[in-house]
Parts: structure tokens; C-alpha cells; sequence
């Protein structure tokens, strides 16, 4: 699962942050919320989980409470029995 | 009893002159936006009364005074014109919703500067097509925004300084780079604030079309005339109001009527700096208790997405009136609203143009869901028609909206651009680009954008900006943007693309290609679907044919295809 997360995380950091953003980013820190990832930048996100994972995520599963931190994806992509 | 009473009766005797009396300006007068909304309310004998209620995504709440706001805006001006900055430079602000961007704007107002507010999710190259037109002399930003701004820096000559409000001095400044901390500056009670009349430009807001790059939209000092009374009797906003506008100073509604509008009116507003999250909404409303407030249908639809469960768990019960702008209200929004908070969201039309509410709905008139409403009493509009531009008289007749010149908000040119300002005026009115009709009992409906221009969650985006980004793209060989029916966002962007030789269509090229387009442009115009195709459907000399994939998105008529130069699509 950690490594999971770490790809997750790695994702996040380098997609959503602008080169020379120190911004520390953890598996906990708010990405919707804590405006480092938008509503419309959700699309690319949840793309990426679905193009890695070969999954589909539901349009009703991929809220900005289920985006909102690494640890919270790691929770959606559990339900399509990824670890 | 609401502050505009019977619209019927307001129309009647409604001038601009009433503004201009209870704001205590005559022709001729110095008029300055700053001014008014900071030392005017102190003189007002309100220096005490809270101004600005912020909190951050993390829960810091910052509170200020009107008298705060007046010596820091004082501070932000000497500061700027210590720099060496000048009346009519363009200093840009380029920051999150923090209070530095709110008191920054009024600075630059007060020292006789044109204040250019950009969206802060722009990409560098957004952000570079706007600077550059604008001749933009100083940028006000933030550590986290300063990389897209590094990256430009080189191609702008004329940017002499890049303030950055947030350097802690952990990693060192460049050449040009400068460090501002408004929590550490001496608060100046006195500064000799420029003396501006009504048609001084302030405000320079960038708006985008269907061809060319995004155009700077010209206002003046004059403008807060219109944002002063609109504020007042369409938000209905009273002296004891909570105010919550959740735009973004990026854009011209968080400046009209999240700066000017309430400020000139003494309010006192709050400001949410925080990603959208449905819950973190409610209990920000529920905790400062506000009363009056002024959002989007994109928002108001993801609210509804949440349901009313989650409305119930907090106390709203301090809300008592509700405001909507940006794109048209759907009538279940409407209906959802009165459900959710006991009270229907009011729709509100106008543009980054007109720099003020043109049409709307008001607090004391019978909301018909789904409807724009009525013109602001001073407003003179119509709908013409589309080809000759001579006013409809049968209702329920489509045409665009027009509007009579004159009402003091309206822009005076775009920048560097008088002839396509001039093409915006036809047979005496100005023409919207929004298609609408009146019915019989005198209501605006609107039905549609006249042009190409995509209104994706409420902000204008344009199809030729995105395309031309499109080609940078390696693996690009020509592309069609589009805007596509959307539930949430009324449109999103669609992108048509057909790829060069050597390059294969895949779900890891789709990726590729929006990571590439919302990095340079923006979120916004980021590609929400991309479909690959061979070919673009083109007229015989050449030219991509938007509007026969637009019609396919929306399921409507093609329309004449003879100058197709095949019909596949």
C-alpha cells in the first residue's frame, strides 16, 4: 500500500505543483480543499488513477471528499481492491 | 423592506444621480475607488466596524478594520510608489484569495495605478499573453505562483518588479525580485491619494473571444458609481450584513462585488481562501454567520450534488438572500435553493464588460426559476436582431442582448484594441455576444452565447487560445475546442485532435496532452475530454468548422454544410 501512496504522492507533486514549489505535500495534506488541485485538475487526476490502474472510476465515487488527500484516494482505490 | 423597494416604481424615478449623491460625488469631483471604500467609511464614523473577515484553507482567521484597511492600503500605495511606480503603470496582482490581493487592489488604486488582477491558477503562458499586452510594470504574487512568473520574466522587458508577499528569506530572491510582508509594515495614517476623476482608468480585466489572444477590458474610477448602487439593491447589502462573495478577485466579479460593490458600502464581508468542499462551505457560512450571499450555478450545482443532508447539519438560518452570477441559473437550481436554505438564489447577468449587474433578479420581485430577471433600473436593454441589429418588439423572440452605452460601470475600450471595441457597438447598442428573449411580462431568458466562446464554470474561455496551445504539443497536428454540454459546470472543454504521424492515440496520450494544456493555459481550459480523430471537418478554404462539432456535443442541427469540404466530421 505504501507504495501505492508514494505513487500517488509523487503524482501529486510533480502534476500539481509548480517546479520550485517547496510546498510540503504528506499522504494527509488537503489537495481540493487546501487548493493544490482544483475541481477541473480532478478530471487529470482521476485519469491518471484510471490509466494506472486500469480502472474506471465512477463519476459519484470521484468527489472532492474522496480526492481530497493521498490517504483518501488510497481509500477509493481500495474499493477496486488495489493495494 | 429591501433598500431598492418596488421595482416597478424604482424604474420610474431611478438615475445614476442618486448614486452619486449618497456617495457625495459631483462632476468634476476627485473620485477615487480606494478612497472611497476605505477613508470615506472611516469618515463615515465606521473605522471600527470589521471589513474583512479572512480565513485560510488550514483555518486561520484574519480579521481587519476598516481603519486597518485604510492605513494598509495607505502602506501598499507609499510602497509601490517608494519603487518608483507611477499613475497609470499596470501593476498586476497574481496571488490566491489572501488578504494581500483584497488591500493591494485598493493600494494600486490610490496611488493612481491600473490594477491588473489574473486568476492565479493561469498557467505561464496565460500569463505571459496578458502581461505582455498590457505593459505590465509590476507583478504582486506569491511564493508558490513566483516559478510561473520566473519563467517568463525574460520575455518581458518592461516587468521591473516582482513583489512577492509571502518571502520568509528561506531560499534567495532573483534580480527584479522583491520582498513585501504587510503584516510587518508601518501602517501610514496619511498618504496624499491620487487624485482621479471619473474617467481615470483603474481597472484592467482580461476577457477572452473566439479569435485572437485574451482582451484587456478598460474600466474607470466612474465605474464604482454602478458597483455602489447595484451592490446595494440588488444584494440588497444593509449595514449589519455578513457578506460572502466566493468569486475570485481574478475575475471581475470578485473585484465589482467582492472590493468595490460591498466596501463602497461600508459592509463588512468574509472571504473563504480554500478549495471548493461543500462541507468546509456550510460551516464557514455557518460560523461567521452570513447573511447575504453571492455565488455561482457551478457551485450552487455541486452543492446540490451533496444534497440536503449535509445543508441540515448546520445552522443557515442567518442567510437571507441569496445571489447567483457567472452563467445562467437553471430553474432547479433555483427550486433546490428554496428547498436546501428556504429562499431561491437570485440570478444575476452581466460581464467583465459591462463591469456591473445589467440584468438580474431582485430581492422584493417574483423570481420566475431559470429566468435572468430584469434590467437595472438606469439599464436601457432589448434583444436585436441577429442580422440587422434593430430591436425585437414580438416577445419570445430570439436576438442578442443589447444594451444602451452609457451606465457608468461600462468598460471605456479594450487595451491596445480599439478596433475590436468598436466592433462591439452596432446601430447604437452594445452588443452582449449573448443570445436571450423577453417574454411578455418583460423577463429575460437567456438561451446561449452568440460566438464560439466557451463558459465553462462560469468564466469565459477561448477556443483559439486553447488550440494554439494545442499545437505546441509534439504529438498535435491540428485540434478543435469546443464547448460540451456539462450538468455541473454548464460546459466544459472538448477537444478534437488529430495527431501527427509516429504519434498513436492512447488513454496515456489523453493525459499527456491535458497535463500540457492546463500547465500553460490554466484548469480552466484544460481539456475535460479529448476525442482523437483523423481529421477536422473544414470548409474548402481550409478553415476548421467549430460549430458543426459544437452542434454534434449538443445534439442540434448542423445547419447549411455546402462550403463542407467533405462531410465525414
Amino acid at each position: 500500500m505504501s507504495d501505492t501512496k508514494d505513487v500517488i504522492l509523487e503524482y501529486v507533486k510533480n502534476e500539481y505543483l509548480e517546479e520550485g514549489d517547496d510546498q510540503e505535500v504528506t499522504y494527509t495534506t488537503p489537495l481540493i480543499s487546501g487548493g493544490i488541485v482544483d475541481s477541473f485538475s480532478m478530471v487529470s487526476l482521476k485519469l491518471f488513477l484510471e490509466n494506472k490502474y486500469n480502472i474506471k472510476i465512477p463519476d459519484d465515487v470521484a468527489t472532492p471528499e474522496a480526492f481530497d488527500s493521498v490517504d483518501n484516494i488510497v481509500e477509493v482505490l481500495k474499493k477496486f481492491n488495489i493495494e | 423592506m429591501t433598500n431598492l423597494g418596488v421595482y416597478e416604481e424604482k424604474i420610474k424615478d431611478f438615475s445614476w444621480e442618486i448614486s452619486e449623491r449618497e456617495l457625495g460625488y459631483k462632476q468634476g469631483d476627485n473620485i477615487n475607488i480606494g478612497e472611497y471604500c476605505t477613508d470615506r467609511i472611516c469618515r463615515m464614523g465606521k473605522k471600527d466596524k470589521l471589513a474583512l473577515i479572512w480565513e485560510g484553507h488550514g483555518g486561520d482567521i484574519k480579521k481587519y478594520t476598516f481603519d486597518d484597511m485604510r492605513m494598509l492600503t495607505n502602506s501598499i500605495a507609499r510602497f509601490f510608489k517608494e519603487l518608483g511606480l507611477k499613475d497609470g503603470d499596470r501593476i498586476c496582482l497574481f496571488m490566491d484569495k489572501i488578504p494581500e490581493l483584497y488591500f493591494g487592489f485598493l493600494g494600486i488604486l490610490k496611488m493612481g495605478g491600473i490594477a491588473q488582477p489574473l486568476f492565479s491558477a493561469f498557467g505561464s503562458e496565460s500569463l505571459l499573453t496578458r502581461l505582455e499586452d498590457a505593459g505590465t510594470r509590476a507583478v504582486m504574487t506569491q511564493k508558490r505562483h513566483l516559478p510561473k512568473v520566473r519563467n517568463i520574466v525574460k520575455d518581458l522587458p518592461g516587468l521591473e518588479f516582482i513583489i512577492v508577499v509571502d518571502d520568509d528569506g528561506s531560499k534567495p530572491l532573483r534580480e527584479k525580485e522583491i520582498s513585501f510582508s504587510m503584516e510587518n509594515i508601518e501602517k501610514i495614517d496619511q498618504f496624499d491619494i491620487f487624485p482621479s476623476k471619473a474617467e481615470t482608468p483603474s481597472v484592467l480585466h482580461y476577457t477572452s473571444g473566439t479569435t485572437g489572444k485574451p482582451k484587456g477590458a478598460q474600466h474607470v474610477h466612474y465605474s464604482l458609481i454602478s458597483q455602489y448602487i447595484t451592490a446595494k439593491y440588488v444584494l440588497d447589502l444593509k449595514d449589519d450584513d455578513i457578506y460572502w462573495c466566493t468569486a475570485d478577485p481574478g475575475w471581475v466579479t470578485g473585484t465589482s462585488y467582492g472590493i468595490i460593490g460591498p466596501w463602497a458600502n461600508g459592509i463588512t464581508q468574509c472571504v473563504l481562501d480554500s478549495g471548493f468542499k461543500a462541507e468546509s462551505w456550510y460551516k464557514f457560512a455557518e460560523k461567521h454567520k452570513v447573511t447575504v450571499w453571492y455565488s455561482a450555478p457551478t457551485a450552487i450545482r455541486a452543492l446540490m450534488k451533496e444534497g440536503i443532508d449535509v445543508v441540515k447539519k448546520h445552522d443557515l438560518s442567518s442567510l437571507r438572500h441569496l445571489c447567483s452570477v457567472g452563467e445562467p441559473l437553471n430553474a432547479e437550481a433555483v427550486i433546490w435553493s428554496e428547498e436546501a436554505f428556504g429562499r431561491p438564489f437570485h440570478d444575476t447577468y452581466w460581464q467583465t464588460e459591462t463591469g456591473s449587474i445589467v440584468i438580474s433578479n431582485y430581492p422584493d420581485m417574483k423570481v420566475k426559476p431559470g429566468s435572468m430577471g430584469k434590467p437595472f433600473p438606469g439599464i436601457e436593454a432589448t434583444v436585436v436582431d441577429l442580422n440587422t441589429h434593430l430591436p425585437i418588439e414580438r416577445t419570445g423572440t430570439v436576438g442578442l442582448i443589447a444594451l444602451k452605452p452609457g451606465w457608468p460601470a461600462m468598460f471605456r475600450t479594450y487595451w491596445n484594441n480599439e478596433e475590436i471595441y468598436k466592433s462591439k457597438f452596432k446601430n447604437g447598442w452594445y452588443i452582449c455576444g449573448d443570445r436571450a428573449s423577453i417574454d411578455e411580462d418583460g423577463y429575460y431568458w437567456f438561451v446561449g452565447r452568440d460566438d464560439d466562446v466557451i463558459n465553462t464554470g462560469g468564466h469565459l474561455v477561448g477556443p483559439f487560445e486553447i488550440e494554439s496551445a494545442l499545437l505546441e504539443h509534439e504529438a498535435v497536428a491540428e485540434s478543435a475546442v469546443v464547448g460540451k454540454p456539462d450538468p455541473v459546470n454548464m460546459e466544459v472543454v472538448k477537444a478534437f485532435i488529430a495527431l501527427k504521424p509516429g504519434f498513436t492515440a492512447s488513454k496515456d496520450m489523453n493525459l499527456n496532452i491535458m497535463n500540457f494544456v492546463r500547465k500553460r493555459l490554466s484548469p480552466l481550459a484544460m481539456p475535460q475530454e479529448i476525442e482523437f480523430v483523423d481529421s477536422l471537418p473544414k470548409t474548402r478554404s481550409g478553415k476548421i468548422m467549430r460549430r458543426v462539432l459544437r452542434a454534434k456535443e449538443w445534439g442540434e442541427e448542423i445547419g447549411d454544410t455546402s462550403t463542407l469540404e467533405n462531410d465525414e466530421g
